[in-house]
């Protein structure tokens, strides 16, 4: 389950994830108009844009969660048809998408009970995932009685107990204090390149957006459609010094903040 | 650790002494007042007095017999009248269908005073604790039905999401989140409930059922023996703290660690 996927197979399968035309309409008003892009296996994007631009509502119609007023979001060249098990989502609001009266490793427990995991083997591996995301020994706490910082990993152990082939975030490190979101973007970035997973990452956080993506797009409001996307080159494992002051990282950083001036 | 548990309880047990002593002084101040200014009512008693009736009838047992009749009728119709709301509160909170279609007949029923099916219960029961269980069933019905509709509906949508991302059917999606997300305020409900059904049941005997601490209290009353009526009085009044407070450290002890508190 948590083996990675293998390059090969997954590139015979066409991109990962693709929009196609795709409007969608709620309560009348039209959120997101014409969005067309496409997502290969594997890769890191980043969703950048100002707020009410559709950035939340194109992950929700990754999950399947919603559906496209008009054209067509394929996972994997499959339809999306509602949510699956391949996809998962780790929401920035960890406190009330965690359950507050199981423990982290109930928490994580529920993706396992959920795929019908013999109960023998899921103490292993809850524990396995906890150490995973730097929660070694926190197993028996409640989240009530977790740091921000730690409920969100529990979220993230969740997630990967899954097993996904897709991870959808949304503005995860958003309501954490600048330290810990570092931490946990170099930690995210490490379990997503291990994992091979194609990861999708929502946030209004330029700098954020660079230093995690192999690409970044930029949309811009009212309604909601792709302003620009730019490729970031920049090797990795990144670093939290290193790469924010690379010339290139400067460099993109001028372009977004540019592009997010003219349409704001 | 131990240590600090131990003094906080102590602390606890300090903190509560001041709140004791108000109705202790109190009870001392009629007893000096009364018998400073020589009064004499059939509808008073000396403190003095009622604490003497209070423990002949603990003595003699007789309290504690009117005592189960009195909970003898909670017991049955609480169970009765609280299952019955809460399964239909469960499905009225699930379904907004069958909540709109409920919602008139709810209106009609609920605005009825239990004390007023008094007759009804005595042409199909007759006198006693069945007559007396099913005015309770029927008072504690409409407060779990209602409460109960609201908890389950007003479980955080995000847990819902998370649910039905990890592909959970509409059963365990019920079962482990939509349940116990509801289960603090159904506790909740209960325990306003019991209080309903006291109240209910104590009127019941006062107005029509020739049992329980209701009929102890009317009778001590009518036959001109007031320490005897506010022995009952002060007897129940113990007794309704003793179920709050005792469902409370119910409610404490499993919710508890849920909500940022350590176990004890």
């Amino acid at each position: 389950m948590n083996a990675p996927l293998a390059p090969a197979v997954a590139a015979c399968a066409g991109p990962a994830i693709a929009f196609d035309g795709v409007r969608l309409d709620l309560g009348g008003k039209c959120i997101i108009d014409g969005l067309s892009l496409t997502i290969a296996p594997g890769e890191f994007a980043c969703v950048v844009g100002p707020s009410g631009c559709g950035k939340t509502t194109l992950l929700r119609l990754v999950t399947g969660l919603l559906s496209p007023t008009l054209g067509q979001v394929r996972r994997f060249g499959a339809p999306v048809d509602g949510p699956s098990r391949d996809v998962a989502i780790v929401f920035q609001d960890y406190g009330r998408a965690l359950l507050p009266w199981r423990t982290a490793s109930g928490n994580v427990a529920l993706a396992l009970e959920a795929m019908n995991t013999p109960r023998g083997e899921r103490v292993e591996r809850v524990a396995g995932l906890l150490d995973k995301v730097g929660l070694t020994g926190h197993g028996d706490k409640y989240p009530a009685q977790l740091s921000g910082g730690m409920q969100q990993r529990v979220q993230i152990a969740r997630c990967l107990a899954q097993g996904p082939r897709v991870l959808l975030m949304d503005e995860p490190f958003g309501a954490l204090d600048a330290l810990t979101r570092q931490a946990l973007q170099d930690e995210i970035a490490k379990l997503i390149s291990e994992s091979g997973a194609t990861a999708l990452f929502v946030t209004h956080d330029l700098d954020e957006a660079i230093y995690l993506g192999d690409r970044v797009f930029a949309l811009q409001g009212n309604p909601g459609r792709l302003a620009e996307v730019i490729d970031v080159d920049l090797q990795r494992p990144r670093d939290q010094l290193r790469t924010r002051e690379h010339p290139e990282f400067l460099r993109l950083r001028h372009v977004l903040f540019d592009h997010v001036q003219k349409t704001h | 650790m131990f240590c600090s548990i131990m003094s906080r309880r102590l602390i606890d047990l300090l903190n509560t002494l001041p709140a004791w002593l108000v109705p202790l002084s109190l009870l001392v101040a009629v007893e000096i007042a009364m018998r400073g200014s020589g009064i004499e009512s059939d509808g008073l008693a000396l403190p003095s007095q009622v604490a003497i009736a209070l423990a002949g009838l603990i003595a003699d047992g007789e309290i504690f017999l009117r005592t189960a009749e009195t909970i003898g009728a909670i017991a049955v119709g609480v169970p009765v009248g609280g299952t019955v709301g809460l399964l239909l509160g469960v499905w009225l909170g699930l379904s907004p269908k069958a909540a709109q279609l409920a919602s008139l007949s709810i209106e009609l029923f609920r605005p009825i005073p239990p004390v007023a099916i008094i007759p009804l219960t005595l042409l199909i029961y007759g006198l006693g604790i069945r007559m007396e269980a099913a005015i309770v069933a029927f008072a504690c019905f409409w407060p779990m039905l209602l409460l109960t509709r609201d908890a389950v509906r007003s479980v955080e949508p995000r847990l819902i999401e998370v649910a039905r991302m990890l592909g959970l059917s509409r059963a365990r999606q019920i079962a482990t989140i939509a349940i116990p997300a509801a289960l603090p305020r159904i506790f909740t409900a209960l325990r306003l409930t019991l209080g309903i059904a006291l109240i209910v049941a104590v009127t019941t005997e006062i107005t029509a059922n020739p049992i329980g601490l209701g009929y102890a209290i009317i009778s001590a009353g009518l036959s001109l023996r007031p320490e005897a009526m506010y022995a009952f009085l002060v007897w129940l009044a113990v007794l309704g703290w003793l179920l709050n407070a005792g469902l409370i450290a119910l409610h404490r002890r499993l919710f508890g660690a849920a909500h940022g508190e350590v176990a004890a």
